[in-house]
């Protein structure tokens, strides 16, 4: 299908080989379908299984029964990785783990340098990828004295310089603080309004999820909620039940409904709570 | 008192061309039984600042007293003053490095020297404190436990060296919600109930004004602000401006007052939200 950019079909996946007690079942029997030019998130807590759906993703895990398909091609078709893992780029929760030169320019780079792409379009797309992640003025920089989200700035125009469909993001803001959060956030909004990217953006704070299309919410590996933000977090004891957050305001709309008092059950913002009150 | 800073400096790599002065004459006390909550965003010399209560680092000019002890003076006994300072890094669990469980967390009693039956008793006890079971964990390898549990165990390694001042930078980074707050719940319950003296690090507002009793503001070297939580969370615009901010509930009752209801706008939990605004609306709808 041409509007579908990644599609999961009755996916399992067991971390450990060997004896019955050493495995693991992380995802359990998951089917999905990520929409070309989608920004969906996918939420959980610690355990939930949401990483490794991540990695099975781009093929850097392979499903232990059932099959993923990244625009179409398979990810156990081992002629294909490349170009997978070209469509699909990833991006993890460490910027210090994701940075292998000792300049930012280069850094971004490297990933077109091993596709075997020309010397000068290499230096467009590195040029247009730091850009677009407003890091071009530190293109001649070391990366190692850059704050958390600046790093992370530059991990993702390393991506971006494969010139991917598909950016997957796995937890990209825990470690950062919450100037860095804020970069993370409107640098991925941009990619998905303006690039075109379909986004897949793995995380455990609400607040990042708001300005989502669809929200997948994980548990035990198996897929626990989905829907749009509004629809998700107006239903907040479930959401609690699953060990997650909803952000103040909403829980504060949801106390006050229980009270009797009539408000609406899809509150996000505090704009949105000023008015209705 | 049981810290005290007087015209604290330090420099980082003093006479050198990346000399920079990361504490620029710091003024503070602590009394015992002060929960108190240290905020300012990174690079403002949070860290570098509690490097200096239990002597890691040593000031450039300065004093900082613990319990009587100067840090920096050639007899100031600095296993004394770490005994009587925990600190808990960012990410202490990258620290853990025994085989079981017990043998990391009876690592710094046994390091003072103590007898096994005492080693014992501090282990189980901090174990207890932190929330983990002393029986089904004790043996099993502290690198096989889930994220949030490995930092339980770095923190019953400090708590079993019964400190009197318990520092926690950023102890809820990278944790979910459950375990922030699993790990909350307890700092709450050692401050309250064993009456030990808090310092945490946190960048979140929420948190900060869910526990603590005080607030200090750090910006570019210089402590900037200092007060009673709700004192603090009263000056939104000069917390913003120094890249900052205030819990979500209590930007929603300052929005909410200007908009001409008449309410309390320094609440600083949804619990206390919900109580004023239910008074409120009930006045309102009766008139």
């Amino acid at each position: 299908m041409a509007d579908e950019i990644i599609r999961i079909e009755n996916v399992t996946y067991q971390y450990g080989s060997g004896g019955e007690d050493n495995q693991l079942t992380a995802i359990k029997d998951i089917s999905i379908s990520v929409k070309r030019g989608e920004y969906l998130v996918i939420l959980g807590h610690n355990g939930s299984g949401k990483s490794t759906l991540a990695k099975l993703m781009n093929g850097l895990l392979l499903p232990t029964k059932g099959d993923v398909y990244v625009n179409g091609m398979n990810t156990k078709d081992q002629d294909k990785i490349w170009d997978i893992r070209q469509t699909a780029g990833m991006v993890f929760q460490n910027p210090d783990n994701q940075i292998v030169a000792t300049i930012v320019e280069e850094d971004v780079a490297f990933g077109p340098e091993n596709q075997g792409i020309p010397p000068l379009e290499i230096r467009k797309r590195v040029d247009e990828a730091l850009r677009i992640v407003e890091m071009y003025e530190y293109k001649k920089h070391a990366p190692h004295l850059l704050s958390g989200g600046q790093k992370q700035r530059v991990a993702i125009a390393g991506i971006l310089a494969m010139k991917p469909d598909c950016i997957i993001l796995d937890e990209p803001t825990a470690m950062l603080d919450p100037i860095g959060r804020i970069e993370i956030i409107n640098t991925i909004k941009k990619l998905n309004r303006e690039e075109k990217k379909t986004i897949v953006h793995i995380t455990h704070y609400m607040d990042e999820a708001v300005e989502a299309d669809r929200i997948l919410v994980m548990e035990e590996g198996r897929i626990a909620m989905e829907g749009t933000p509004k629809e998700i977090f107006s239903q907040v004891d479930r959401i609690k039940e699953l060990g997650l957050d909803v952000p103040q305001v909403t829980e504060l709309a949801y106390e006050l409904r229980k009270e009797g008092f009539d408000i609406p059950n899809d509150i996000l913002t505090v704009e949105e709570l000023v008015k209705v009150l | 008192m049981i810290i005290k800073i007087e015209n604290l400096n330090y420099i980082y790599n003093p006479n050198t061309p990346f000399e920079k002065k990361a504490l620029d004459n710091i003024n503070l006390t602590v009394e015992e039984g002060d929960f108190i909550g240290l905020i300012g965003h990174t690079g403002s010399g949070k860290s570098t600042l509690v490097q200096h209560l239990n002597g890691l680092l040593k000031p450039t000019s300065g004093k900082v007293i613990v319990d009587g002890i100067d840090t920096s003076s050639k007899d100031g006994n600095l296993k004394e003053v770490r005994q009587k300072v925990g600190l808990v890094f960012q990410y202490p669990e990258h620290q853990l490095f025994e085989e079981t469980v017990y043998k990391d967390i009876a690592f710094g009693p046994k390091n003072l020297g103590l007898e096994k039956d005492e080693v014992h008793s501090r282990v189980k006890k901090a174990m207890e404190l932190v929330g983990l079971d002393f029986e089904n964990l004790k043996e099993r390898s502290p690198f096989e436990l889930s994220g949030g549990q490995k930092r339980r165990v770095a923190i019953a390694g400090v708590l079993a060296m019964k400190p009197k001042v318990l520092v926690l930078d950023e102890p809820t980074a990278g944790l979910d919600p459950r375990g922030r707050d699993e790990i909350l719940g307890r700092i709450q319950k050692l401050y309250e109930e064993e009456g030990i003296t808090i310092i945490l690090v946190s960048h979140s507002m929420e948190d900060i004004a869910r526990l603590v009793n005080k607030i200090i503001v750090m910006h570019k070297g210089k402590l900037v602000m200092e007060g009673e939580t709700k004192e603090i969370f009263r000056k939104a615009e000069k917390l913003e401006e120094l890249g900052l901010g205030i819990p979500q509930i209590t930007c929603f009752m300052r929005r909410y007052k200007s908009r001409g209801n008449p309410v309390d706008d320094t609440v600083l939990t949804v619990e206390e939200a919900k109580r004023e605004l239910i008074n409120y609306l009930r006045r309102r709808g009766n008139v």
